[in-house]
């Protein structure tokens, strides 16, 4: 029996389209319901002036007191993502927790002197949010160079793997 | 039964302590946290841990004076120090006391799995997934190189005696005929498997844009470029890179990449950081290379450099015994993919497919079973489902430039100039493609 429950946050008027096609590519990916809730936060209180991008721990607190008991919530933002330690993140969860964030802020191709590509942007996405609901799932780094698990810290390397967990990761997941 | 890689981190800041706990703790390593140096000998006392990363700047004892006490303790502790940017010349005597290495805060997220990476290897806990690893061997396995004839199996053959070498390999053959599946079996069948191979298509690429995409560039070094970029070879990094349409590079970038090769290091464009990167080299062309280097047009130093091995793959037309083989494969593959039931083949189109050159080999039969799949009438695939005697096959279609410009056109037509589906039915990347469509010009026609 398949009990996941997935909840989308949108926190920055992602369209509904948009929100529709990641929700069905999380349930492909995940099996069980998937649902999505547009909400809002203050963010001020989790922005670094010096750094002029938002700390993705505090974030993570915040969405922390909003969750849905027994969902895991992944909050989707459009925001420039740090921890203190690192220059940038592309999202963050809790490892075997509930919550999780990604941010489709630096996957823009534009960001990076080249073309806009839209459809390129969402699959690198859905591949973030994917791997960090995985997190929450307990799944740590693979090292199975196609396994969304697989770390990747630049945009090029989500562009590497592919959206699907490798059957090792997959087991995994349903052994919970 | 896996044995976790431990980690001890030190850091008087408490959101430091968490991400990287964090951090780590997502890569798999068994994380203890310790809030000044004190607490961490006293940790250190009751167990031991693989690495140690430490905060160089902490109240009370600093960091080089717990890397002084952890090294009497025991002499062989990996150390890695964190230091802030100002503070570069500490760290740097701290490699001198010892330490493994050093980061400055705050970190490129690649930065430090680099380090850690080099630091388990250190450690020589490869073991670790040794049985993971195992398992994976026959799974993760590359798409099916079909056929059964003498010419396929010599080039397998080939492909065996290469891939476990480091040698670079120089992959020949017309365009089509599958040189990239060939580079992923060679990639697949070594032990760099579980690094990826990075493909570039180095003949889709302006010079500038090559550079770029090979080396990376920092934020900044051009307009637009807000953010660092990983270069091919950078992510490559105990994997292999394929480069493909070789011979198309320029004289500058035959310069560079000769350097590359020899040092394996280079910098981001817009970058004066030296970053190394371990990777093996597999090209492709469909040009006669010697040829160009006793013209002058490819150099020499390079094209030894990079032809210490060399596999030509035959054109389809030459390996006549492979095409019923790959017809059923190409049909399975597409009445799958379309939800179809499966269709057979009637003789008279398998004739006419037999005698066929196939400019464009095994690309070229794959497009045209798929489009008579769609075209056809779901049970067979007649003579009139091919496109023999007309449309790309037009007696205006001479050239293989001609043939390629009305292909593409079709199949852009076909996806209503989707440029990402276009590009994956032709297998080629996006920027290939938008190249392709300049140089003929291609327009809607709607
Ligand atoms: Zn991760
Ligand atoms: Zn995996």
């Amino acid at each position: 029996m398949n009990s996941k429950k997935i909840t989308l946050v949108s926190f920055r008027n992602f369209e509904k389209t948009f929100l529709k096609e990641i929700s069905k590519t999380v349930q492909q990916e995940f099996g069980g319901d998937v649902f999505i809730k547009e909400s809002y936060i203050d963010l001020s209180e989790c922005y670094d002036a010096g750094r002029r991008q938002y700390n993705g721990n505090k974030i993570l607190k915040e969405i922390n007191s909003m969750i849905i008991p027994g969902h895991k919530s992944i909050g989707l933002f459009n925001v420039d993502l740090f921890i203190p330690i690192l220059t940038f993140i592309f999202g963050q969860a809790q490892l075997g927790g509930l919550t999780a964030i990604a941010s489709i802020y630096r996957l823009k191709n534009e960001c990076y002197g080249m073309a806009k590509d839209e459809e390129l942007q969402m699959n690198r996405f859905k591949k973030v949010i994917i791997h960090e609901l995985g997190h929450t799932y307990g799944l740590t780094h693979c090292h199975l160079p196609s396994c969304v698990m697989r770390s990747g810290t630049y945009v090029e390397d989500l562009d590497q793997k592919k959206q699907h967990f490798c059957i090792l990761c997959l087991q995994k997941l349903k052994d919970g | 039964m896996e044995k976790k890689i431990s980690i001890l981190i030190v850091d008087d800041e408490e959101s430091v302590r968490d991400s990287l706990k964090n951090w780590f703790a997502e890569d798999g390593f068994r994380v203890a946290i310790a809030e000044n140096a004190r607490v961490a000998l006293s940790i250190l006392e009751s167990q031991g841990f693989d690495i140690i990363l430490t905060d160089l700047k902490m109240p009370g004892m600093d960091g080089l004076e717990l890397l002084k006490r952890i090294k009497t303790l025991n002499k062989d502790s990996i150390i890695i120090v964190m230091t802030a940017f100002a503070t570069v010349d500490t760290a740097v005597k701290a490699l001198k006391e010892g330490a493994f290495d050093y980061v400055t805060k705050p970190f490129d997220p690649d930065d430090l799995s680099h380090l850690i990476r080099n630091a388990s290897k250190q450690i020589a806990l490869s073991h670790e997934n040794e049985s993971l690893r195992q398992k994976v061997d026959a799974m993760d396995n590359v798409e099916n190189l079909i056929g059964k004839s003498e010419a396929l199996k010599k080039v397998l053959r080939e492909v065996e005696s290469v891939a476990p070498t480091n040698s670079s390999v120089i992959i020949t053959g017309e365009s089509g005929t599958g040189k990239e599946l060939i580079a992923r079996a060679i990639h697949a069948n070594s032990s760099r498997k579980f690094y990826p191979m990075v493909s570039v298509h180095c003949g889709a690429l302006t010079e500038s844009l090559l550079e770029s995409e090979l080396f990376g560039h920092e934020k900044g070094a051009f307009t637009g470029a807000l953010f660092n970029r990983k270069g091919r070879f950078e992510m490559a990094d105990s994997g292999t890179i394929f480069l493909d349409e070789i011979a198309t590079i320029s004289t500058k970038m035959q310069i560079e990449l000769l350097r590359v090769l020899e040092t394996k290091s280079f910098m981001r464009v817009g970058g004066n950081k030296e970053i190394r990167s371990d990777f093996r080299v597999i090209c492709a062309t469909n040009r006669d290379l010697k040829n160009m280097v006793e013209n002058g047009t490819f150099r020499e130093d390079l094209f030894y450099r990079l032809n210490v091995m060399n596999i030509h793959i035959p054109p389809l037309r030459d390996r006549v015994a492979d095409i019923p083989l790959l017809i059923d494969f190409f049909i399975q593959k597409y009445c799958s993919l379309m939800n179809k039931p499966l269709v057979s083949m009637d003789s008279a189109a398998l004739e006419r497919i037999l005698e066929y050159s196939f400019p464009g080999n095994i690309r070229e039969l794959e497009n045209m079973i798929e489009r008579a799949i769609v075209v056809g009438n779901g049970k067979k695939i007649l003579l009139k489902d091919l496109p023999f005697g007309k449309d790309v096959m037009d007696s205006s279609v001479e050239s293989l430039d001609d043939f390629e410009k009305a292909f593409i056109q079709q199949i852009l037509n076909k996806y209503s100039w989707n440029i990402s589906r276009t590009a994956q039915a032709l297998k080629v990347d996006r920027v290939t493609l938008y190249n392709k469509i300049k140089k003929y010009g291609l327009k809607t026609t709607k």
